[in-house]
């Protein structure tokens, strides 16, 4: 049994809704920090990302070798699991396609992996043909720590915490591995337009 | 047995800076509290949204009567309410008391330092009445640190210290007129003079800001406080 | 791997604020538990662990070496409770 709380509307929950808003997001100017830890200080001189195959092989660029990469800029809608979402943020960065363009593998899932510890895992069709990126310019300036600088991925047809922040490479994988908050009770795939919140939605 | 949600109605607020207040609630049922805990609040929006905080006791227990210290956080979803919007006489659902942990009970005899950033202050000053109403526990000192005299906590409560307690403002951002300390963040000179007055037994509680908290615990074991005799607690 | 600063900047609270999210599962106060870090192997209660959160979950690590000690996720349903940094975890029903 709950009493209500007159007046109480928690943060920002307008009533108008749009056909750009998955089913129980609110839209949001601000551009809300979760963290599950500590933001970690990654100095571009020693950052590096590395894909590494279900065959043990790796493939690594340092933040030159990555910037020298063909760059795109993309604009899209970001939705978190705690319900908010941020219409037409502009990021840069490299497509996956272009980094995992030379990876041989047979593998269907990638666990992204990140400095300070947080995984997440998908499908790795999911980041494929144009789908996801691995970002480190937001809005023209560089991604700050708090956002997952230097660099995140960027997965925007899934919920928020799939973009994993400070990530420093994939780890491509047969079986599908469920990470950080797959593995504390939310949904393996969540995809913001089928509500896939939790465990078992 | 989970410790269950009851109501709470809000029957006073008073004003003790301009962005933070004191709550009095009434909890029909209430079971009591030490000096230290705090409760969990909740709030339910029409549409079932629900937000729960945690807020320290400001106060021992009186019956049902619950003395909670809010400061109003910018963006915060829950503190900006409490402070300004909740009406007089409107109910939220309170869970608790809760934490056994960052408390002061009654039969302690050692001398206690208190170390407070900001609204910190509001379970060490829990302490303070708890050993005022008991007339029992060693010497008391409270060192707390406040940006200027308006974000002041309690200002007449803890000027008139008795014999039993040593209170030290110190001022980080503007000193009053006549200070002899110049505003400025704790340092270790400030924390000397105390610890020094604490036997190895004596007992330090620190609470405020997250980075308050860490400064002051790491000057307190460099000056040769045992950090096992040291406990902090951190809101954010 | 980059080395994460003990002196963070953060938001956090401590281990003191698990006490009520904790209580719908257990019956004893959690704040007072000891806590031994697999990572650095300091010691302490539970009280003084730093804690992330609460949204979209509360991860409680290691003050000294940012070790997660425990994670717990509430949702209508199930609360679900992992303990220190490995997979695997319990699932509760939710305490109404």
């Amino acid at each position: 049994m709950s009493s209500l709380s007159p007046g109480f509307h928690g943060r920002g929950r307008p009533a108008s809704l749009s056909e750009r808003l998955p089913p129980g997001q609110y839209p949001t100017e601000s551009f809300p920090v979760l963290s599950a830890g500590p933001t970690p200080r990654v100095p571009t001189e020693t950052w590096t990302f590395t894909v590494t195959t279900e065959a043990g092989e790796e493939h690594s660029w340092t933040w030159d070798e990555m910037t020298a990469l063909p760059q795109e800029e993309s604009v899209h809608d970001i939705h978190c699991v705690t319900r908010w979402s941020k219409f037409d943020t502009r990021w840069r960065g490299v497509s996956l396609d272009t980094l995992l363009a030379d990876v041989d593998t047979a593998a269907e899932y990638a666990v992204a992996h990140s400095y300070g510890g947080y995984t997440t895992n998908l499908p790795l069709e999911d980041l494929l043909d144009g789908k996801a990126w691995l970002v480190h310019t937001y809005d023209d300036y560089p991604l700050s720590p708090e956002h997952g600088g230097p660099a995140r991925l960027l997965v925007p047809h899934l919920y928020f915490w799939k973009s994993a922040k400070w990530v420093r490479g994939l780890r491509l994988t047969q079986d599908d591995e469920p990470g950080f908050w797959e593995t504390a009770g939310y949904h393996n795939y969540g995809d913001p337009w089928r509500e896939q919140r939790h465990w078992g939605d | 047995m989970p410790i269950p949600w009851r109501s709470a109605r809000l029957v006073k607020r008073e004003d003790q800076t301009a962005s933070a207040r004191t709550l009095v609630l009434e909890a029909p049922g209430w079971p009591g509290h030490l000096a230290g805990q705090h409760v969990d609040v909740r709030l339910t929006a029409d549409d079932g949204y629900q937000a729960a905080r945690s807020y320290s006791l400001a106060a021992p227990a009186d019956g049902d009567r619950l003395e909670l210290g809010v400061q109003s956080t910018a963006g915060g979803e829950v503190s900006p309410y409490l402070v300004h919007d909740l009406p007089i006489g409107a109910e939220v659902e309170v869970r608790g008391p809760l934490g056994n942990w960052f408390v002061w009970r009654a039969g302690q005899s050692e001398p206690v330092l208190l170390v407070a950033g900001g609204s910190g202050v509001v379970p060490l000053m829990a302490m303070i009445r708890a050993r005022r109403q008991t007339a029992t526990g060693g010497p008391f000192q409270l060192v707390y640190s406040v940006r200027g005299e308006p974000d002041l906590w309690y200002h007449d409560e803890l000027r008139a210290d008795g014999p039993d307690l040593d209170v030290r403002v110190l001022y980080t951002r503007q000193a009053p007129p006549g200070s002899t300390r110049a505003a400025g963040r704790l340092t270790a000179a400030d924390l000397e003079p105390v610890v020094s007055r604490l036997t190895p037994a004596g007992t330090v509680y620190v609470c405020g800001p997250t980075a308050f908290v860490e400064t002051a615990a790491e000057l307190l074991t460099s000056s040769g406080q045992n950090p096992a005799r040291i406990r902090t607690e951190r809101f954010g | 791997m980059a080395q994460v600063s003990p002196h963070h900047d953060s938001p956090h609270l401590d281990g003191n604020s698990l006490a009520g999210p904790l209580s719908d599962l257990f019956s004893v106060d959690v704040t007072r538990a000891w806590w031994r870090c697999p990572g650095c192997g300091s010691t302490g209660p539970l009280a003084e662990l730093h804690v992330y959160g609460p949204e979209p979950g509360l991860t409680a690590r290691c003050a000294h070496c940012s070790q997660v000690a425990l994670r717990l996720v509430r949702h209508e349903e199930h609360t679900w409770l992992t303990l220190g940094g490995a997979e695997g975890a319990f699932r509760f029903r939710t305490a109404r």
